[in-house]
């Protein structure tokens, strides 16, 4: 019986998210947008994660569904929040600490490792 | 008028889910508006009295109404708006500090009928209640940017630093008790606390409320100390000093937008008290009796036992409220008694004494839900298994709370270094050494 | 065009995926990082209410607790704190990135839906269990199947933790 929205618009908000992130991580100069933006492509991962993880194709119609539980995808959605929240206090400290330093945060003017 | 009831229930049995739910929503809701003047009555009464003065009793009678007039007032006086503002934060800011007080009661049952309350037993009822603190912190901060006044952001940032610093002990006490309840469900915790007391067995007469219990005492006392610190009140009411900050992350705001965050607020205490209520003193029970015990041990006087019961069914949502408001009584209190803390000893309260008193306790819950189950599997010990285990929790609890005592006293007074902390308390307010005992000492070279 | 069945599912999914679209947008390309912080926020939360809507309860409140309610507020936090110091140095100059980057975009999502879309287009029969989003199955799979990943975890937030606080440090 059908319940749910199609699987395929979900996949379309996830996608459409992931592109909107990495226009905005090429786009924009300020550092923290583009971390923002970074977060967002993360975020649109989870979604997609989930709603295969709901929509279990291969759960169809066999009993045996091998090594692969469906528990995998929240799994990883909760191992993907713990690693943001990590790499979210560590990148802005890091920030944080070049704006002090340098007084300016511009992108595309931290340009002393370029060769 | 029992059968028009009788066909309001019917009716109300056959409709659709979503209406029902927006019943039970409007069903609290609506007497929770209708309620925050009344609390704002009794916080001006209790204070005074407290104060040895006379509250408010001029307007209506005992003063019933000055909120009422307070309202009125509030709508018609002049609306300064500051011009160099963000605009739509501005006057989006008071709404989303009021949105998470009201909805922070989604998960609390009112009464023992499912039908009618709470308004959502999802299987996540705490972790709710969390979520929707964790969402308090906007309104703050929001506030105290958007108007564009460097002394309302300091106080939106402080108040935003000990909100995120005590919403984790918070959290961590309430995890606790989750876990020695068994399930996440607030339902589930008011159901746990009617059974009989430490676990023993069906006899006894008194309720289980986890304010009783060894690791529900201590988990109580941290939540009662992290909901304080949450609704912004005194003692931890530093965001809105007055004598340092103007009145911290909400100064610009006046007449309308000042109210609605007040109603916030108070609406934000009640609602803190009644998960208080909920989670540590049995929820809608009106005495931790079990009458149902008492039946079978003195049927003598089995009628009086039997009108109790039907006392406690059928006034449930009495009881509740009776014990929120006594909760908001003790915030009242606690305002009219204890004086202010400063934010270095705030923050030190929140991170180096409460966090680690409630990781310890919640890892001593665990041990205890361990040992209880392998000891209730011995045939020696089945039935005595969870009055014993929690017998060793108290003497465990009480040396944590010693443990946690004298490392917290021993690394006092020294502050961390930080340039952020810097930032947001400048340090020529803390230049200033108080000696145990004697004057304040100001450095030679400030 | 397959047949679309309107389910209440359907109903809730169409207006939150239209905040949440909408809301991404505006992450990218209001120019005050404020707001733009705040369309996130927004963002993040319709998101969790698309897992309410997925069934995944304990993931979406989840969620809220972890993105809405603490990584944005430290967003939220950083970027005040930076206006605190010189608002002026936040605002960012026009560029000819942004056209390259818009069409960059276009061609991403073109190819990755041309590729992955046709095969899925009539899936809409849910075969997850009831209860696997449930916070009691949530538990027993994280400590049971996965708890070698939930220990490394735990170290990789304690060297976050440890890693942010050397960073805020004046004397190390």
């Amino acid at each position: 019986m059908i319940t749910g929205a199609p699987l395929i618009l979900y996949l379309a908000l996830g996608l459409f998210m992931f592109t909107t992130g990495v226009v905005g991580v090429i786009i924009r100069r300020n550092p923290i947008v583009v971390f923002m933006c970074i977060e967002l492509m993360l975020n649109s991962v989870n979604l997609t994660f989930l709603a295969f993880a709901r929509y279990g194709l291969w759960y169809q119609g066999t009993t045996d569904h091998g090594d692969i539980s469906i528990m995998n995808g929240p799994m990883m959605i909760i191992f993907v929040m713990a690693v943001a929240a990590a790499e979210v206090a560590v990148g802005l400290g890091i920030i944080m600490t070049i704006f002090r330093l340098r007084q300016d945060i511009d992108v595309d003017d931290m340009n002393l490792l370029k060769g | 008028m029992q059968s028009a009831l009788f066909q309001i229930g019917k009716w109300f049995v056959h409709t659709p889910a979503a209406l029902q739910a927006l019943i039970r929503v409007l069903l609290y809701v609506i007497p929770l508006l209708l309620l925050v003047p009344m609390f704002i009555w009794w916080e001006r009464r209790l204070l005074s009295w407290m104060q040895d003065r006379i509250g408010p009793n001029r307007v209506g009678p005992f003063g019933l109404l000055q909120a009422i007039a307070d309202g009125v007032k509030l709508f018609f006086k002049e609306d300064i708006t500051p011009a160099s503002i963000d605009r739509l934060i501005y006057f989006v800011a008071p709404a989303i500090a009021l949105f998470p007080a009201f909805a922070l009661g989604g998960t609390l049952p009112w009464g023992p009928n499912r039908l009618l309350t709470p308004m959502a037993d999802v299987n996540i009822g705490v972790l709710y209640i969390m979520a929707v603190s964790s969402l308090g912190v906007y309104g703050v901060v929001l506030g105290g940017y958007a108007p564009n006044n460097k002394y309302s952001l300091l106080g939106g940032l402080r108040s935003s630093a000990q909100l995120i610093s005590y919403e984790l002990a918070m959290g961590m006490s309430l995890a606790a008790i989750a876990l020695a309840s068994g399930s996440l469900k607030v339902t589930e915790f008011v159901h746990q606390q009617e059974m009989p007391i430490w676990g023993a067995d069906q006899a006894v007469w008194i309720q289980n409320w986890n304010l009783f219990t060894p690791y529900g005492f201590l988990a109580g006392i941290i939540f009662a100390i992290c909901m304080v610190a949450e609704t912004n009140r005194a003692p931890f009411d530093l965001p809105e000093a007055e004598n340092e900050l103007i009145a911290g992350y909400h100064t610009e705001y006046s007449s309308m937008k000042f109210a609605v965050y007040f109603m916030g607020e108070y609406a934000a205490m009640f609602v803190f008290s009644g998960v208080f209520a909920a989670v540590f003193l049995g929820g809608y029970n009106f005495l931790p009796i079990r009458w149902e015990a008492l039946i079978d041990d003195y049927p003598a006087a089995t009628a009086f036992w039997q009108f109790m019961q039907a006392l406690n069914y059928y006034g449930a949502p009495i009881w509740f409220i009776g014990k929120c408001i006594g909760g908001l009584s003790v915030y009242i209190w606690l305002r009219a008694t204890l004086p202010r803390l400063r934010y270095d000893q705030l923050m030190s309260l929140g991170w180096r004494c409460l966090l680690p008193l409630s990781v310890a306790n919640f890892m001593a819950v665990g041990f205890w839900v361990l040992l209880t189950r392998l000891m209730g599997g011995m045939e020696q010990f089945e039935s005595d298994a969870q009055p014993l285990a929690t017998l060793g929790l108290l003497l465990i609890d009480v040396l944590i709370v010693m443990v946690v005592d004298r490392v917290y006293r021993r690394g006092s007074g020294k502050e961390m270094a930080s340039r952020t902390i810097e930032m947001v308390d400048p340090p020529v307010l803390r230049s200033i050494e108080l000696v145990d005992g004697g004057e304040p000492v100001v450095p030679a070279n400030g | 065009m397959p047949s679309i069945t309107i389910t209440p599912d359907l109903i809730v999914f169409v207006p939150l995926a239209l905040v949440a679209a909408l809301s991404a947008i505006g992450v990218v390309a209001l120019k005050n990082a404020v707001r733009s912080a705040l369309c996130l926020v927004l963002n993040f939360f319709t998101l969790s209410a698309l897992y309410f809507n997925l069934r995944a309860e304990i993931i979406g409140i989840t969620q809220v607790v972890v993105y809405t309610g603490a990584i944005m507020v430290l967003f939220l936090f950083v970027i005040m704190l930076l206006n605190l110091g010189a608002p002026q140095l936040l605002a960012e100059k026009k560029d000819l990135k942004i056209g390259a980057g818009l069409a960059g975009g276009v061609i991403l999502f073109g190819v990755i839906a041309g590729t992955i879309f046709p095969p899925l287009v009539s899936v809409n029969v849910i075969h997850a269990p009831t209860k696997y989003g449930e916070p009691a199955t949530l538990g027993h799979t994280l400590f049971t199947q996965f708890v070698w990943p939930f220990e490394v975890a735990s170290i990789l937030l304690l060297v976050g933790i440890v890693g942010s606080i050397l960073l805020a440090k004046r004397k190390i």
